[in-house]
């Protein structure tokens, strides 16, 4: 008996009356809960309700995953509490439904298993997994600024235990299958070829369902709570702040309130989860969580598919991004003169794999595909080379004139430069418009962002190629013109700088940074500067003063050249702004004490509105198509503060008007270099 | 006896059925095992020696018919490590690959094995070559402590486990040093360096002779490397950022009188062999790509040289080192050639003395008649054309490598000198010899 009436569920009974109910999201690649599919599962638990069958097991068709969560398109369009409320307690019904039902209910889960659709799982009696690497199961709800609310803040610390549970809520970390049968998230990590056996298995004879014993129930009692929930609040003000992302605290507040008492519990979710959906922080975060989508879209994996990468030139940048690629399995071939200088590639590259995939012979598969290439052979094979030697056109030119006549027909030529225009460095090749840019932040392992240039003779092709193997290393590509400093370092180096000549006014650096980290920024300016290094800091500033910043007079501070000429370079030198001592374990400390905690009322707008003016200048001249990428390009690529939603957004959310005023004020006691760009007047 | 039976019945073909090609090789540095396991598995070995190799070939390593090692002694996580190379290189799942084990000559095995897959058409492109890291060579529990082992994993109660406890000894603890054990004959139970000194004794060869002999292998390759001889070398990358570009068991101060106080260290007090003027124990993998005619053609491949012919022989083990002459005479008689039609040689430097004995021997009257079957002598093999860029004693001998190693670099000088032949050879402990002739077309 097969059933059809239904467009993303399908119900099948096998010989022994077991229904399995296949899920597969009509028109997606992906299965998400939305409305539509909550409720043609209310219908066929209605059948299930009249059938009787022996056991009930819920698995997924999409070769990607079991349910990757609640449809997160329809949580942007949620308008009010009461709308929120509705489509919560929907959620809920199903999940309880299933819990209720009398027969053993399994969830067989493979692939991502996140958010709702764990709380699906959670609403079975038994939840099996399929072991393989590709299994993640958690609920990230908190980094989009909301919790669980189908039930997970009620049912896991029950399951596991709270500090468990609380632990894997709070961090949104997905884990594998093997460390979520650890901790009991599920009864059984197996081979896929054993699912559909197990399933059976435990349906004939259902043993007795997981719950938290023994101390691990304790941390759920009564008395307990509170204590852990005073712990719980100290570790996260570490992390978020509060007015910054109240989601954590609710989740802390509303277990320690109502844990155990189930339906209080549902109804808590349900309140606190619609209040938070519809907040400023949530908003943002789904916001940003769809801009990310956006520019995910932008590079169409099918169009072309490299295998091979040639990287030439071994320093930090170049070294690293031949490392990431690698380790997105990419055979990767990485060119240097300097046999030393590919020896720390490889060594840093170690290191990183050693820290992502953690098995020596995971570890020692991805080093496989990363070949120091001393004479350049890989150039021959490349799908993609990479260029990120020094910034010098002559060097870079004579490169490419030796490079290009080696490559593959069709390959992609690309330049990690940062502030060399491409024309200028294109009008070498036979092909001019072959030359496209892929600039990588550092560290290329953490930072998503990959800014694709064009310049005006580059061809599209090359473009939505370079944006197609942007997607292929698991990286976002943003389309910037080749404008100097394109999008993100020109929107950074105002704020550095202007943080540089706060710093030189007697402002401790700390204070400084401080402001910066309260506005909501990942990392204060200062800091953020001794870690790209000074000297790279005082390059980009200088390119860019001479180009763009010439008539708003930016000049590059003179603290800054005094650091830089007298061998301060930062982080790696020991010591720039901040004093590092070799012992990692004592803190970095300001050289320059100022005027220790004191900091004048004004900074943090001088520090934003700087940004902020030259987001506005840049999506005025088109060095992105539109504010959504303006957005998304600087959170990603800077890490302005998230649940803000990018400068654009911010903008809207305070007034241009109100921010109009600040920058007079600024111009007026700060002088030029606040001049508000023309986009402003013209909004008013 | 055995030879003569081999003389009656066994004619070899002269020339191989397809002409076998040599077109690329590489290897690794040789690293001298400086007692604790060095930065490199033998895995890890052969990829460095692999992987560069490949990536500068205009096929891909899926389209290699076979990949076949040497190795002698590989790690417990590497049986079949050629298996192990030709999967991490990329061949894909359908390329079989097969381990060889000749002891010393294991990578010159590998070659033999591949050019006759060759030769009978049953490939067209073979890699093939040898690896060994004997500084990882496995310590083992002794059999006894195995066996106590096994007693105490049966021990349920506290008090059998008492009494298991109560049988353990000190001696159970004493390990086996696996390289120990696989550098001494186990039939007639002398080590490779007794062996060295039966010979030294044979041919009255002197301690200094030895270790003027052990000099030159060191000022030759101080020579090599200074003239950039080495190319075939690739450049190895450990993850502690640390690189390794060129043997480095080198000695290019290495003078006769400071050899001269060293002790002997095989036969103690009173033996000439000294670790100075044997080979040193050494990582390092050495791989060739041999090709057919058809491959050369289709992949318009450059030809270094062709594999002519190779013999393998046996000997008394208390004498293997003499293994060479046993090995290289048979193929100088099939091919009607004196020492002089030779342009190069590379004799394995496994001893300084085992590689005198071997041109002592050719030059003895009753050795060639006695041993040799040959009338007169082969003559006197000038060592001006000798292992001309040193060898073991200076280069090193990881055992699974050298074989392939010689034969690449017999190559490659023969290149540079724009010369035609050339012969590789190598004693094998156990008492055997290998020897293989190539020549450049």
């Amino acid at each position: 008996m097969a059933s059809t009436k239904y467009k993303h569920w399908q119900l099948k009974a096998d010989s022994d009356n077991i229904a399995w109910l296949h899920f597969d999201k009509a028109d997606s690649g992906t299965n998400t809960l939305g409305r539509e599919v909550i409720d043609e599962l209310s219908a066929v638990l209605d059948d299930m309700e009249t059938e009787r069958p022996r056991g009930l097991v819920i698995l997924s068709d999409k070769p990607n995953g079991f349910i990757a969560g609640a449809d997160i398109h329809e949580f942007a369009r949620i308008e009010n509490i009461d709308q929120a409320r509705e489509v919560i307690r929907r959620g809920q019904g199903v999940i309880n439904r299933i819990a209720r039902f009398r027969f053993p209910t399994v969830a067989l889960i493979h692939g991502f298993c996140l958010g709702g659709g764990y709380e699906l799982a959670l609403g079975c009696d038994y939840r099996i997994a399929d072991d393989d690497v590709t299994t993640k199961i958690g609920l990230p709800e908190v980094r989009l600024g909301i919790h669980p609310g189908f039930g997970g803040v009620a049912r896991l610390p029950q399951l596991i235990g709270a500090p468990a549970a609380m632990n894997l809520m709070l961090s949104g970390r997905a884990v594998s299958a093997r460390a979520a049968k650890k901790i009991g998230m599920i009864d059984y990590a197996v081979p896929r070829r054993h699912l559909h056996e197990a399933a059976c298995s435990l349906i004939q004879k259902p043993p007795k369902k997981l719950t938290a014993s023994g101390w691990k129930a304790a941390t759920n009692h009564a008395l307990i709570r509170p204590l852990l929930a005073r712990y719980l609040r100290k570790q996260v003000a570490k992390k978020a702040a509060k007015e910054h992302y109240p989601a954590p605290y609710a989740m802390i507040d509303l277990w320690a309130k109502h844990s155990g008492d189930s339906s209080a519990m549902l109804y808590g979710e349900e309140v606190s989860l619609a209040r938070l959906v519809v907040g400023e922080t949530a908003q943002n975060l789904i916001r940003v969580f769809l801009l990310q989508e956006k520019l995910k879209s932008l590079g169409d994996k099918k169009q072309f598919v490299p295998k091979r990468v040639h990287v030439i030139g071994g320093g930090v940048m170049g070294g690293d991004i031949a490392a990431w690629c690698a380790l997105r399995g990419m055979q990767v071939t990485v060119q240097d003169r300097e046999e030393a200088t590919l020896a720390r590639v490889i060594e840093r590259a170690a290191k990183l794999y050693k820290k992502k995939l953690k098995k020596p012979r995971l570890v020692q598969e991805v080093l496989d595909r990363l070949t120091p290439d001393i004479n350049g052979l890989g150039v021959a094979q490349a799908d993609v080379v990479i260029e990120a030697i020094f910034e010098d056109i002559d060097a870079k030119q004579a490169l490419y004139r030796e490079v290009e006549p080696k490559m593959k027909a069709g390959a992609l030529l690309a330049t990690n430069t940062s502030s060399i225009p491409l024309d200028t460095l294109s009008d070498c090749l036979s092909d001019p418009s072959r030359l496209v840019g892929i600039h990588f932040f550092n560290p290329v392992a953490m930072m998503q962002l990959v800014e694709i240039v064009t310049a005006e003779n580059t061809s599209p092709e090359v473009a939505a190629k370079a944006a197609a193997f942007t997607r292929h290393i698991d990286r976002l590509p943003l389309p910037v013109t080749s404008t100097p400093g394109f999008l993100v370092n020109r929107v950074l180096m105002p704020y550095l700088l202007e943080a540089v000549v706060i710093e030189s006014e007697g402002i401790s650096a700390k204070a400084i940074d401080q402001v910066a980290l309260d506005f909501g920024m990942p990392m204060g300016p200062i800091a953020l500067a001794d870690t790209v290094g000074l000297d790279i800091c005082l390059a980009v500033a200088e390119t860019l003063s001479r180009t763009l910043y010439k008539d708003t007079k930016v000049e590059v501070p003179a603290r800054l050249r005094a650091l830089v000429e007298s061998g301060k370079l930062g982080k790696k030198s020991g010591q720039g702004f901040y004093h590092y001592p070799a012992n990692k374990k004592s803190k970095a400390e300001a050289s320059n004490p100022g005027k220790g905690e004191y900091r004048p009322a004004d900074i943090q707008d001088r520090l934003m509105m700087r940004m902020i003016n030259e987001a506005r200048a840049c999506l005025r001249e088109g060095v992105v198509s539109d504010a959504e990428l303006l957005d998304a390009g600087i959170i990603f690529g800077t890490g302005f503060a998230p649940f803000r939603g990018g400068p654009m957004h911010y903008i809207e959310a305070q007034g241009v008007e109100q921010l109009i005023k600040k920058m007079h004020h600024l111009h007026e006691s700060h002088g030029e270099r606040f001049n508000p760009d023309e986009s402003w007047l013209s909004t008013t | 006896m055995a030879e003569e039976k081999k003389q009656d019945h066994v004619k070899p073909v002269k020339k191989m059925v397809r002409p076998v090609f040599v077109v690329d090789g590489s290897r690794t540095p040789f690293l001298k095992a400086r007692g604790k396991p060095g930065a490199f598995s033998a895995a890890n070995l052969a990829m460095g020696a692999g992987r560069p190799l490949m990536a500068r070939q205009a096929f891909e390593a899926g389209d290699l018919d076979e990949v076949i090692m040497g190795c002698v002694m590989p790690g417990p996580d590497e049986a079949n490590i050629a298996r192990i190379l030709a999967l991490r290189l990329g061949c894909d799942k359908h390329v079989p690959a097969w381990t060889v084990q000749r002891n010393c000559a294991s990578g010159m095995q590998a070659l033999d094995c591949a050019a006759q897959s060759i030769a009978y058409g049953r490939a067209n492109l073979v890699l093939a070559g040898g690896v060994e890291s004997m500084s990882h060579a496995p310590v083992l529990l002794a059999e006894k402590m195995v066996a106590w082992l096994a007693a105490w994993g049966k021990a349920r109660s506290i008090g059998a486990k008492v009494k298991a406890l109560g049988q353990l000894r000190a001696a159970h603890l004493k390990p086996v040093i696996g390289l120990i054990r696989g550098l001494t004959d186990p039939v007639v139970g002398l080590n490779m360096g007794q062996t060295a000194e039966i010979l030294a004794d044979r041919f009255d060869i002197s301690r200094e002779a030895m270790d003027s002999f052990a000099v030159r292998s060191h000022h030759r390759l101080a020579e090599a490397q200074e003239a950039g001889h080495m190319s075939e070398i690739e450049t190895l990358y450990d993850t502690r950022g640390h690189f390794y570009n060129a043997d480095d068991g080198l000695r290019a101060d290495s003078a006769v009188e400071k050899l001269a106080t060293l002790k002997p260290v095989f036969d103690r007090p009173f033996g000439k062999v000294t670790a100075a003027n044997s080979a040193q124990i050494t990582d390092g993998a050495a791989m060739l790509l041999l090709a057919s005619e058809a491959a050369v053609t289709k992949w318009n491949l450059p030809v270094l040289g062709r594999i002519v012919d190779s013999e393998w022989a046996g000997l008394d083990p208390s004498q293997m080192g003499l293994g060479p002459v046993h090995a290289m005479t048979p193929i100088l008689k099939r091919h009607k050639m004196a020492l002089d039609d030779v342009d190069y040689w590379e004799i394995n430097e496994a001893f300084a003395t085992q590689v005198l004995a071997c041109l002592a021997a050719w030059n003895e009257p009753q050795y060639c008649r006695e041993e040799l079957h040959i009338r007169g002598v082969m003559g006197e093999l000038d060592q001006s054309r000798l292992n001309v860029d040193g060898g073991g004693v200076s280069i090193g001998h990881p055992v699974g490598a050298s074989g392939a190693r010689i034969v690449l670099h017999l190559l490659h000088v023969l290149e540079r000198n724009n010369a035609k032949r050339g012969m590789a050879s190598l004693c094998i402990g156990g008492g055997q010899g290998g020897a293989m002739l190539v020549e450049r077309v």
